[in-house]
């Protein structure tokens, strides 16, 4: 619903409102950090960097808890009705999926710190980057899609996602060949391979808060089947 | 997540174009609204709105009144209840009214209730007796009041007055029960009491419910009116209009951005 919005009349229900959008974009904030800082470890093999993130994750989860508590202590003692309730129950879904991010980071902070003294193949490396950027594009365009109230933007960031995917799989081939060309890369890739797959659910978290921000937007779901590249390269391409 | 309904249900009243005069001032600026059958209707908006003027019309109780007048077509079992030769009395019985502070009559409990049927119906002492209980119960007041069923009604506390109100115009088998703000003088026991109430009620009655209490309005109806200076602003499903309204005075009214 376009148009002025008038404040609330009980300022102080506008103010936890407003608390609540900032405590998102603070948790966002951090998720984004964490995820890019945690490939820099990976690529840079940088045993500190990834240490840094892994410490940093618990900001997430007490931030998680802060907006979970006071989304509600408003259903209790606000009772908000239509884009209002719709407000809070996006906040509060989409810190579950802000909190997973987070969590995904850490996991490839982990896997950062398992490698850190190997070689990385380099076109690998290189594909994986890519993932990463657009995956914290996506994450970035979400977020400011839902501080803007923006459900075209949020519909765009949903479309995308499917490029993540084409990515992943792509990945997944190449690690696969390196695989079987030596043995001893098998180490190194399956951490890789898992590191990708973080990276690829890190793009469906998005895309639910995506939908996310649609309905709080629309009042409406994206009624649209997600786009999904389901189909996994199947083993038989490999064999000789 | 409820899925949006359509609408395929019986209209027990059925509003169209409906204007209503206080003297020269027109308050309400033609009014098309259905009142299902068997479901709650509940009319919200801001005090001056014309929630209670409309409730009023459905059953000619401003024909009390010199100066009010309706223009229009208010359709219950098939006739314009706004016509000449229609029985105010016969009418009233068939559509009954609930008020903000409860009235009981003057009398005992149990002649409350009984008054009402007497002025219809001539049945013998048990099967008055028998209807007396029914309706006691069916307001939920028969065990708080059934050994003292001689003592006042005017010993009773606010919500059980309430209570007794209904009791008695349920007594006499209505269609439509109207209930203009019926909790507005309660405590939250009671007015959770008639909430309940209008909950089983809607099984054999259609309501309709003009209230202050948005979440009342929100927690008892099926469907919700929106009205605003005189206009029906909106309607529709009560989940919709409190989830996903699609006018911003709605809107507005409902989150407390209204003034």
């Amino acid at each position: 619903m376009k148009g002025f919005m008038n404040d609330h009349t009980v300022r102080s229900y506008e103010d936890e409102l407003a608390l609540l959008d900032k405590k998102i974009a603070q948790m966002g904030g951090i998720a984004e950090q964490n995820l890019g800082q945690s490939f820099d470890a990976l690529e840079r093999r940088d045993p500190n960097l990834a240490e840094n993130v892994i410490k940093s994750d618990r900001s997430i989860d007490v931030l998680q808890r802060e907006i979970e508590d006071q989304v509600i202590s408003m259903i209790a003692r606000r009772q908000p009705m239509a884009d209002d309730l719709r407000h809070v129950m996006s906040a509060l879904r989409i810190t579950g999926d802000l909190e997973r991010v987070g969590d995904l980071a850490k996991n490839i902070a982990k896997r950062a710190l398992a490698i850190a003294h190997e070689t990385h193949p380099k076109p690998v490396i290189t594909g994986f980057r890519h993932m990463v950027e657009l995956a914290l594009r996506q994450l970035k365009d979400v977020l400011d899609a839902y501080a803007d109230r923006d459900a075209a933007r949020a519909l765009q960031v949903w479309h995308e996602d499917a490029q993540i995917d084409a990515m992943y799989n792509s990945l997944f081939r190449e690690l696969l060949t390196y695989m079987m060309e030596d043995p001893r890369n098998i180490g190194l890739s399956t951490h890789l391979l898992f590191g990708a797959k973080n990276i690829e659910r890190v793009g469906d978290h998005t895309t639910n808060i995506a939908e996310t921000v649609h309905f709080m937007v629309t009042g409406n779901s994206i009624t649209e089947d997600r786009p999904k590249i389901e189909q996994v390269a199947p083993v038989s391409q490999f064999k000789s | 997540m409820f899925a949006r309904m359509v609408d395929t249900q019986t209209e027990a009243i059925s509003v169209k174009n409906l204007r209503f005069f206080y003297g020269e001032r027109e308050a309400l600026h033609g009014i098309n609204i259905p009142l299902y059958a068997r479901q709650v209707t509940a009319f919200i908006g801001p005090s001056g709105c014309g929630k209670s003027t409309l409730l009023r019309v459905l059953n000619r109780m401003y024909d009390l009144y010199p100066k009010q007048r309706a223009e229009g077509e208010v359709i219950f079992d098939g006739r314009n209840i706004l016509e000449r030769g229609i029985d105010l009395n016969l009418l009233r019985s068939r559509i009954g009214m609930v008020f903000q502070k409860p009235t009981p009559f003057p009398m005992t409990i149990y002649e409350n209730i009984a008054f009402g049927i007497r002025l219809y119906e001539r049945l013998p002492k048990s099967e008055l007796d028998g209807r007396v209980e029914t309706a006691l119960q069916k307001a939920a007041l028969w065990n708080e009041v059934k050994d003292k069923l001689s003592a006042s009604g005017m010993s009773l506390s606010g919500g059980q007055q309430q209570r007794l109100c209904i009791a008695r115009t349920v007594a006499i088998r209505p269609e439509v029960i109207l209930l203009d703000e019926p909790c507005s003088a309660l405590d939250p026991i009671s007015t959770a009491k008639v909430e309940e109430l209008i909950d089983e009620l809607k099984r054999d009655f259609t309501i309709a419910i003009v209230t202050h209490n948005m979440q009342q309005a929100a927690r008892v109806s099926q469907h919700t009116a929106f009205m605003y200076l005189g206009d029906l602003a909106e309607f529709g499903l009560t989940t919709d209009i409190f989830t996903r309204p699609q006018d911003k005075r709605t809107q507005d009214y409902i989150t407390g951005r209204f003034g």
